[in-house]
This record gives C-alpha cells, structure tokens and sequence, in this order.
C-alpha cells in the first residue's frame, strides 16, 4: 500500500511533464547536455561502430554472399546457410566443440574453486600461491599449443612419465582421435589462475558473522561451504561459467598452433577440428568468407541461446544478496 | 517512452550506426582491382617509387647476397625504396592488404598458393613482364613453371627448388643385412621387408624401421606407383585412383607394421630433430625420404653419422621426387609493377645465383665444412652451382649425387583455383586413415568426393558458370 501511494505521484509527474509544453531554453539546455555526452562518449561510440557494430552488420551481409575478399561479394541469397546444414564437417566441428565444452567447463570450474578454497585457508603463503596460480595465464597460447605437444607426447611427454610411475601406461594424447580432446580440457586447466583469483575475492567477500552463525548451528565444514559459501558466491561462480561456456565454445589458438597451424600436417586430426577453427579455415585459407561469415553467425546464435538458457537457470541458482541481479 | 526521451535514443543510434557505416565503409577494401597489366616493361628503363616486398627474409648469406645486387640493378640507392614484409607469407597479412587496397608490390609465395591467388584475379599475369624485362622462361624447370602456370599464363617466377631423397643409416642397413636398394622404394616389398627387420618399437629407445613420411609424401608415393593426385589440367580429383589406394595402403602398413602411426609419430617426435641428437646419430631410424635441406643439417650436427644416400625411386628403379619451392609474383593493385618485374628478373638470374653460391662456399669454407650446393628452379644457374660444390668426403658427395640425380627427375601437381582445399582433403583423408578412422579405401573415396566439389565450384566461378 505504501508502495502504492508512493508510485502514484511519480506517474503523475510524468504524465504531466508529457503533457507541458517544453520551453525552448530547456530544450536547447538538454540538446546540448545530450551533445556534451556523446562528445564524452565518442571514444567508445567510434570504436564500438568501427571495430564491432560494423563488423558486426557486415558479417551478416556476407553471410549471404560469395566473397574471397580480392573480389567483391556476388548475392547468393540463403545458399551458404543452406550449405551448412549439407557440410558434415560443421556438425564434427560442432560435435568436437560441444564436447570439448561440456566436460571443460564443470572441470575448470571445480578445478579454479578447489584452488581458490586452498588459497583462501592458505594463511600467508596465499599471496605467493595466487601469483604462482597466475603466472601460467600469461603464457601465451601459441606456446600452451606448443607445450600441449611436449607435455602429452604418448612416447616421451611428461604426463606419461608421471602416470608411469603409478603403473599407469599412458595413451596417445596427441594422436589418437579418442584422447585427443581429453587432453586439450586436461590442458586448458593450465589457465585457471584468473578464475581461481575472481573466486578468491568472492569467497573473501563472504560475511564472517555468516559462516559462523551456520557452524554454531551445528553445520561442519563441508556442509558450511557447500551451502552457505556456494550459495553466497553463486554470482562469481556464474560469471565463470558464462564467460568460461563463451570462451570454450570459441577454442582456437591453443588447438590451431598444436594440431593445424604452421604446415602441421602430420598432427591435424579430425577429433581437433573446432568449430573456430574450421570456421577460420573456410575464411583464410580456402577465402570462403561469405560461408565463414554464416558459419560466425550459426556459432553466435548457439552461444545466444546457450547464454540464455544459463541466465534462466540462473534465476533458481544463484543467490544475489539484496535480490537485485 | 516520452518522445524527448526516444528522440534521444533515436539520435544517438543513428550517431552510432553513422559512424559505423561510414567509417566502417572506408575499410571496405578496393580489392578485386583489374588484372590488366599495361605497364610498358623494359630491363633497360631507369625505376623510380616504392617496392614493398611481402613473405621474404634476408636471413642468410644466399638471400642477402642476391639482394644487394637486386637492390642495386633496382637503383634502389638513388629512387627506389625497398621495405621487405619479412617472414613466411601470411596469407591473412596479404588479404588484409588486398582487402584494404594497399597490396604489396610484389609477394614471394609458395609455388602450390599461385595457382588459387591467380585464380581470384589476386595475381597478374607475367607474361608482358616476361617479356619486356627478357626473363629467359627456358632456364627454368618445366615443373616448377607449370606449378605456376594458370590458363595458359604465368603468374610466378620460380625461384628455389625443392625435392626428396632416401636417406637412411648405413649401420643398422649393414647390421640386418640390407641396402639402399630395400628402402628406396623401388621395390614396396622390400622397402616393407627391410621396415621390419629394422624397426624395434619395444627396445629402449625404441627404432623406426622405415618412415614413409604421410601424409606430405602422398604424391610422391602415388607417383611412384604410376598415379597422379590430379589430372594435368588441375580440372579432376584422381584420389580414388586404385594405384594411390594402392599406394596409401602400403606406406600406412609401413607404420601398422610397427605398432600403428600414433608410436611412430612419438618416437619421431622425440627425436632432436636438428641437433646432434637427431635420429641417425642415435641409431632410432633406419631410413626415410627426406626434403634435401636436411642434408645440410646432418652435416652441420652430426658429420660423423652412419649415413647413406640414394634419391626415392619409382617401381622401374628411376629417381623420382616431388618438386615444391616458392616463386615471385605481382599481386594485382601493385603500385610498382615495372620494379617487382626486374626484382623478380634479378633475384632469380644466373648471375645472382653464382653470387649467393659465392656467398655460402665461403661461409662454409670459413667454417671448414663442405659446400653440397643450392636446389634452384634456374636449370642454368644449377649447374654452374654444382660445378662449385666442394667434396665432403663419403657419404656426403653420395648425398649431394642423389640430390642432383632426383632433382632432375621432378613432377609437381598443376596449379589449379582450388590448391588449398585440394591438400587439405587429401591430407585429412590420409591423416583419417593413420589414426584409425577410415581404411584408405573409403578415406581415399571420401577425399574424391570433397576434393572434386571444391574443384568443381572454383572451376565454375572461374569459367563464369
């Protein structure tokens, strides 16, 4: 009721206000505070237009075309949509992309929130560890590929060294089309530190007086994290996931530089083509990007309607205190 | 809404989508520029402007020797002004610059890439260059002209040479009794006979018998089986030709026989490739085809390795090898055609060849090692090169022998509009059979399938269907 009443004059004084003859002096005043902020925001305004909203129309309209970028596009309508659904490769590269990302994704993220509980018990030593967990984000992918090569080779890597000394005979990561991809997710764990410290000042961000409130009720340890700090930390675990679910489903350079790129015939393997990287292929290296082009658009509505779907989930998952997203 | 508000929204939305048609529009790039060429040609006329060389790198005594006599041929100490793109070409680097209508002046590219640039109208053709700048197009290797050769026109001068020969270790060939002869190819049989006396893929380290090199030496192993990849119009796929099935499945069974690709692969790459450490000094191979450069790297690394040398050959005991290499072309758009002409003229005549074999005897000399000489597709400057190589003692000259033998026995895969997708069909079908996927029957007839669509449709864009 009291809601009620409050909202009430508010409509009023909008109604009203549409109502009322503007005064020119008022309308020249928000002209120019309308003409102040896009001179503010210009910066952005022309790189957001020229970098992504241009691209982003443009894209759309080779989609229907046939372009090899020396020669200008010629119309061929819905053609290379149709040509998708014909071309088995999209739906292997799809099918690697999909399975790539959902193992991935639950693996990196328990991975990145087991580090970030170590850390956050870690005492002093945390902040030696958080940057230890980091460093290998800064390595560059090409490299990541590179070491994917050396780390999983089946005769002499070291990941086969370390399970032979449990009597554990290891496979053929790089080769053989059944382990090829677990080893690319086992690999793509070597970049958790970012995730690992946005879980950290989550999980540092949860109130004392809570956790402690749930352990003089009787709560022990694993029942505090699991359903008092998860919960409170649901919002950074979903961010995770969406940018995690976003940046798996566009997986390139790591698996282009180990299995595709540079000449690297004798590594390309089926089980690795991805959905980028095909698409890549089609762009600039066999100059089809009108259907690269619709292919980019195939993979953005997959990603749109995955997005959507997480941010429904959501809705029943994650807890955001004070109830506002 | 109230209107203020969506005259608002309406204002900076048209502010946003202005900029980005129309700066976005000044990046649509001026490509597809006429392939005509009407630059009037002439070696003897004076060269102004600016001459961007894209993919090349003055790396080496043989590049830099030759560039500044180029440079200077160019006058590029009075007008002209040399910017070399170093590295390998970036195809992408290269569109980019087409797409936004700043090609380079000239591109050093793979022979096998000319065929699908010159087909999108990217390259022009040489032919008026040829002529006027007096490129003599009889001193070059027929093979490596015809890699560059596109409905009749030249679109590349070739410039080096690249082939294969056997190269194996003498002492395990003498230990289980073999010799050159099992593993040159000539005879399949013997070659899988010999793979498995040599191999011992459970000693520690393990030893690869014989390394058949899939999936890059396909053509080489079909070739030699009396096949072709594709016709020699570049128009039809031959990938299900029953003598390549043939042919894939015997060098896939080299690999079978040894425990399957994926082992090979790992001892293969296990190896220090290009130190001493490398596969024949360590006794971990018995034999395999091998580009000719890697002659060069064994004598450098490993002088004292059991080595042997013999050129790959057919199922009639003649040397065969599979040319590749790169060549000089003028992308379309080229602002300074008359100079890439005469770079492309120079860099590649007799007389730069002598000054980079010139350069590298006595970069050798100095380092007290042989000179075992440089593959170029100048037939001409070949042989003045070889006449200067200088004697390694065996089995060095036996190399140097087989690399001139198989150098004079070439074939190369026509130019055609759809190169790239061509070699990655083929190379995915064979890779589908090394790891198990497909038997090289159905790869094989799979690759047919795909590789004659892509044909087909480059071929029908090209003939204006």
């Amino acid at each position: 009721m009291a809601s009620d009443t409050a909202v009430r004059p508010a409509r009023s004084r909008r109604s009203s206000r549409e109502t009322a003859p503007v005064r020119p002096s008022l309308r020249r005043a928000r002209r120019r505070n309308l003409l102040a902020a896009l001179a503010f925001l210009s910066p952005w305004i022309v790189g957001f237009a020229v970098f992504t909203l241009w691209p982003l129309i443009y894209s759309g309209y080779l989609s229907l075309t046939d372009y090899d970028v020396i020669n200008d596009p010629s119309f061929v309508g819905l053609d290379n949509y149709a040509q998708l659904f014909a071309d088995p490769k999209v739906a292997l590269a799809l099918g690697n992309t999909l399975f790539y990302a959902v193992l991935q994704i639950p693996a990196y993220v328990i991975v990145s929130l087991v580090l970030a509980v170590l850390l956050d018990r870690a005492g002093r030593a945390s902040g030696f560890f958080r940057t230890v967990f980091f460093l290998p984000k800064m390595t560059p992918p090409v490299a990541v590929g590179v070491l994917f090569l050396l780390l999983f080779n089946g005769q002499n890597g070291l990941v086969n060294g370390a399970l032979g000394l449990v009597g554990i005979d290891g496979p053929a990561w790089t080769t053989d089309p059944a382990w090829v991809k677990p080893g690319l997710i086992l690999m793509s764990l070597w970049t958790v530190g970012s995730s690992v410290i946005i879980l950290l000042a989550a999980l540092r961000s949860v109130p004392e007086d809570v956790l402690e409130a749930a352990r003089l009720d009787g709560a022990n340890g694993l029942q505090v994290t699991w359903r008092v700090t998860v919960p409170l930390i649901s919002p950074a675990l979903f961010f995770i996931v969406i940018i995690n679910t976003i940046n798996a489903l566009q997986t390139f350079d790591e698996v282009y530089t180990a299995f595709f790129g540079g000449g690297n015939t004798t590594y390309s393997n089926d089980a690795a083509l991805f959905y980028v990287i095909y698409l890549f292929q089609q762009a600039f290296e066999f100059l089809h990007m009108g259907y690269a082009s619709a292919l980019a658009w195939l993979l953005f509505v997959i990603i749109m309607a995955i997005t959507a779907v997480q941010f429904v989930v959501s809705r029943k998952v994650v807890y955001y205190e004070g109830g506002d997203r | 809404m109230d209107s203020a508000r969506t005259a608002t929204t309406m204002t900076a939305s048209a502010v946003v989508l202005g900029i980005a048609l129309g700066l976005g529009g000044c990046a649509v790039g001026t490509g597809g520029s006429a392939t005509q060429d009407d630059t009037d040609y002439d070696s003897s006329a004076a060269l102004t402007g600016k001459l961007t060389v894209m993919g090349f790198g003055a790396s080496d005594e043989v590049a830099t020797s030759r560039l500044d006599p180029t440079k200077e041929e160019l006058g590029s100490d009075v007008d002209v002004d040399v910017e070399l793109i170093e590295g390998d070409l970036d195809i992408q680097q290269f569109l980019s610059s087409v797409a936004s209508g700043q090609p380079p002046e000239l591109l050093y590219a793979n022979r096998d890439q000319i065929g699908s640039l010159a087909a999108r109208g990217a390259l022009l053709p040489l032919d008026a260059c040829i002529a006027g700048e007096g490129i003599d197009t009889g001193q070059y290797r027929d093979t490596a002209i015809a890699q560059v050769t596109f409905g009749d026109e030249i679109y590349g001068i070739p410039e080096f040479n690249g082939i294969q020969i056997t190269m194996a270790n003498g002492d395990l060939l003498d230990a289980t009794g073999l010799t050159l002869d099992d593993v040159n190819g000539s005879d399949p049989a013997a070659v899988t006979a010999a793979s498995a006396a040599l191999a011992k893929p459970d000693a520690n380290p393990p030893v690869i018998g014989y390394d058949s090199k899939l999936p890059e030496f396909l053509p080489l192993w079909a070739k030699a089986n009396g096949a072709d990849l594709i016709s020699e119009d570049g128009r039809t796929a031959e990938l299900d030709d029953p003598a390549v099935v043939d042919a894939l499945e015997w060098a896939v069974g080299i690999y079978d026989a040894q425990g399957g690709f994926s082992s090979v692969k790992a001892v293969r790459d296990s190896a220090d490739f290009f130190g001493s450490g490398n596969q024949f000094a360590t006794n971990a191979l018995g034999a395999m085809p091998m580009e000719q450069w890697y002659l060069n790297v064994l004598n450098d690394v490993s002088p004292d390795a059991p080595l042997v040398f013999d050129t790959v050959r057919d199922r009639q005991g003649q040397p065969l090898a599979y040319a590749s290499g790169s060549a000089w072309a003028i992308p379309a758009g080229s602002e300074n055609t008359a100079a890439a002409c005469r770079w492309a003229r120079v860099m590649t005549s007799v007389d730069a060849w002598q000054a980079a074999a010139d350069a590298r005897l006595a970069a050798r000399q100095d380092e007290g090692k042989p000179f075992t000489g440089i593959l170029t597709a100048n037939v001409e400057a070949d042989e003045a090169i070889r006449a200067m190589v200088t004697s390694g003692g065996e089995p060095w000259d036996s190399g140097v022998t087989a690399m001139y033998e198989a150098n004079d026995h070439t074939f190369s895969l026509p130019a055609n509009p759809a190169d790239a997708e061509f070699k990655s069909v083929w190379q995915d079908a064979v890779n589908r059979v090394l790891n198990g996927q497909q038997e090289p029957q159905e790869a094989l007839g799979q690759a047919q399938d795909e590789a004659q669509k892509a044909l087909d449709k480059a071929w029908a864009t090209l003939d204006g269907e």
